[in-house]
């Protein structure tokens, strides 16, 4: 330290200290800069490819900038996408939903027309409309680790907010004029964390700020537990409730006795030969 | 029994009814009973040992199934599943319920096959009891109250008579308690009061307007009624406990939802009733108080999962469907200190059910 100390006021210390400090700004810019662009490049590239794939399969409904369409009398054909966020489109193209193979009441589940990278690209073209919900972080996701008590929490959170549409042991039930609540069986957890954040179709919202990550989490452990449990009773005829129980239990059950009854009256092997007092 | 039995006498070709009346005009002759055919059991002495076999085996699987319910009982882990099923109750079903089965099928075998199976005709008889029986049964009941004395005691008899009538009475004073003609507070209000902060139901966590999305849904409850975990924290906002939360929670359950303000069509007098949209109305169902939140975003409509009663919550909670004929009582929503949902009181309406007295809100 004497050394450079001694010499700080030395004609040549300025030039010196220059040259150091431009290494040090090159060599940073060589480290951090290029890395940067190169996100950005890719995080442009999936928003241009998904706009590609937007407008091939999307706009048709959604309009070509994702704005929606009405019909002549005003009613939604496709509704706005602006501030969906990333989750909805995860949710919708991720479970098949969307693309609609028709225009119904109700978009059904079915095998997803778009794979991974795609339904990635569309998610991040959509999310640059407008800010809305994003993916869920795989944090809030993980179930493997919930506790007794907080499957028991989640289970309260399914029973107060969940089952009046999805039944109680998530089988789903009816809506009026032929729209449903689908079966909860074989979602994966991050589309009914998804459904829950962005309310698809007539489902209501359940925010974050009130239905926390965690609370949603523990909700979807409760949905799979109830899910991978036997069924005690037998058959479980889509776990709708006792009026289901007591109409097969009724018509079938007593039915089938009914039948069985009559068959065995009116069934009996009997010989030609007459009865000539072979009494025994 | 017996001597209202007559048996199948095969040589008989006819068999006669008593009176005849069935034979008015005579126009069809009575068929009789048609001849009596033997079974392969009767004729074939080997099948007739082969089906007692049988019978036999059927009776000793059923003896062996019963056991096995038993074994099974103690020795089938409760957490086995088979085809989806649990395994306990799928080896108790399948040995209890065959063990059953074949006892019956058995029972039918050695009757249909084995047990003599002579026609026999049995007559109608009058319904009527016989006269002697009946001046029996008569002198019996005067005598009874001839030594009772009913008849010479005017005084008992007209005592027992009031004090039987008077047990009518408090059917009607406990049941007054259920109706609009005694005190009918416990029924019209509810814990809600002006301030009291609205909650998420189960978690109890305080909503800020912010925080609800368009199209949401919140099930609420008073905070009174969401216990906090914090025994001090409770006692400072007065947490109620035991049944009597209960009974508040059965009445005073709400719904929030976030609807576009220009969607809504506030009921006269209640245009300042929701919070930038945010409207709340009683989660309990006014046809039988079934609680509801059935709710669909695009609709604004809830709908009652009893009896399909079906609300608009965008024009006043109007009943549109079903069987309910007023509409849910809505909640006045405001905002404290703390920028938090508040109720400006309890409900205008009645909560829940309604009946029939009721004074239409």
């Amino acid at each position: 330290m004497r050394f450079l100390s001694s010499r700080r006021r030395h004609p040549l210390a300025g030039l010196v200290v220059l040259l150091f400090a431009l290494t040090a700004v090159g060599g940073l810019y060589t480290a951090l800069a290029p890395e940067q662009a190169t996100a950005d490049n890719a995080q442009t590239d999936m928003v241009e490819g998904g706009r590609q794939l937007f407008i091939v399969g999307c706009a048709s409904c959604h309009g070509l900038a994702g704005q929606g369409v009405s019909t002549r009398q005003g009613a939604n054909y496709g509704p706005s996408l602006v501030g969906v966020g990333a989750a909805a489109v995860d949710f919708q193209v991720g479970t098949g939903r969307m693309p609609m193979a028709k225009v119904d009441t109700q978009a059904p589940r079915k095998p997803p027309v778009y794979n991974e990278e795609e339904t990635e690209a569309l998610a991040a073209y959509v999310a640059s409309l407008g800010p809305g919900p994003a993916i869920p972080d795989d944090e809030y996701l993980d179930i493997s680790d919930v506790t007794d008590e907080e499957l028991a929490e989640g289970g309260a959170f399914f029973r107060t907010n969940c089952t009046a549409c999805h039944n109680s042991v998530g089988a789903g039930g009816a809506l009026p004029d032929g729209r449903y609540a689908p079966p909860l069986t074989d979602v994966e957890a991050v589309h009914i964390y998804e459904a829950m954040l962005t309310g698809p179709q007539q489902m209501p919202v359940f925010s974050d700020e009130v239905l926390t990550p965690e609370d949603k989490r523990n909700v979807i452990a409760y949905i799979k537990k109830i899910e991978s449990q036997p069924t005690y009773g037998g058959f479980g005829m889509g776990g709708i409730g006792p009026v289901a129980d007591g109409v097969i239990a009724w018509v079938v059950g007593l039915g089938a006795m009914v039948i069985a009854a009559v068959w065995i009256a009116a069934h009996g092997v009997r010989v030609a030969k007459k009865d000539e007092g072979v009494q025994r | 029994m017996s001597d209202r039995m007559e048996p199948y006498d095969a040589s008989a070709s006819e068999v006669q009814p008593q009176d005849g009346r069935g034979m008015r005009g005579g126009a069809v002759p009575n068929p009789g009973l048609p001849e009596h055919q033997l079974r392969p059991t009767d004729v074939d002495e080997g099948l007739e040992k082969r089906a007692e076999r049988q019978i036999a085996a059927m009776f000793g699987l059923a003896t062996i199934l019963t056991i096995g319910f038993c074994v099974a009982y103690y020795t089938v882990p409760e957490d086995s599943t088979i085809f989806g099923w649990s395994g306990l109750n799928f080896a108790l079903g399948v040995t209890l319920g065959s063990a059953l089965l074949l006892i019956g099928i058995g029972a039918i075998q050695w009757a249909k096959k084995l047990m003599d199976d002579h026609e026999i005709v049995e007559m109608r008889h009058p319904s009527v009891s016989s006269e002697e029986d009946r001046r029996v049964a008569l002198a019996a009941l005067s005598a009874g109250a001839a030594e009772s004395g009913i008849g010479r005691r005017p005084l008992i008899r007209n005592s027992l008579l009031g004090a039987l009538g008077v047990l009518g009475l408090p059917a009607v004073v406990a049941l007054t308690d259920l109706g609009p003609i005694g005190d009918t507070s416990k029924v019209a209000s509810t814990v809600w009061r002006r301030g009291m902060r609205v909650v998420n139901d189960v978690s109890g966590v305080p909503i800020r307007p912010e925080q609800v999305v368009q199209g949401q849904l919140i099930n609420g409850e008073p905070a009174v009624l969401v216990p906090t975990g914090d025994e001090e924290r409770d006692e400072e906002l007065g947490v109620l406990h035991g049944a009597e939360l209960l009974a508040e929670k059965a009445k005073a359950a709400v719904i929030l939802v976030r609807m576009r303000p220009e969607e809504i069509t506030a009921t006269e007098g209640r245009e300042n009733w929701d919070v930038d949209g945010i409207v709340c109305y009683s989660k309990i169902c006014t046809h039988v108080g079934c609680p509801i939140s059935l709710y669909e975003q695009t609709t604004h409509n809830v709908l009652c999962p009893c009896h399909q009663s079906t609300f608009d919550l965008a024009n006043g909670a109007e009943v549109i469907f079903g069987p309910a004929t007023r509409p849910l009582p809505q909640l006045q929503l405001g905002l404290d200190d703390e920028g938090y949902l508040i109720a400006m009181g309890d409900f205008e309406a009645v909560v829940g059910a309604s009946y029939p007295t009721m004074r239409q809100s």
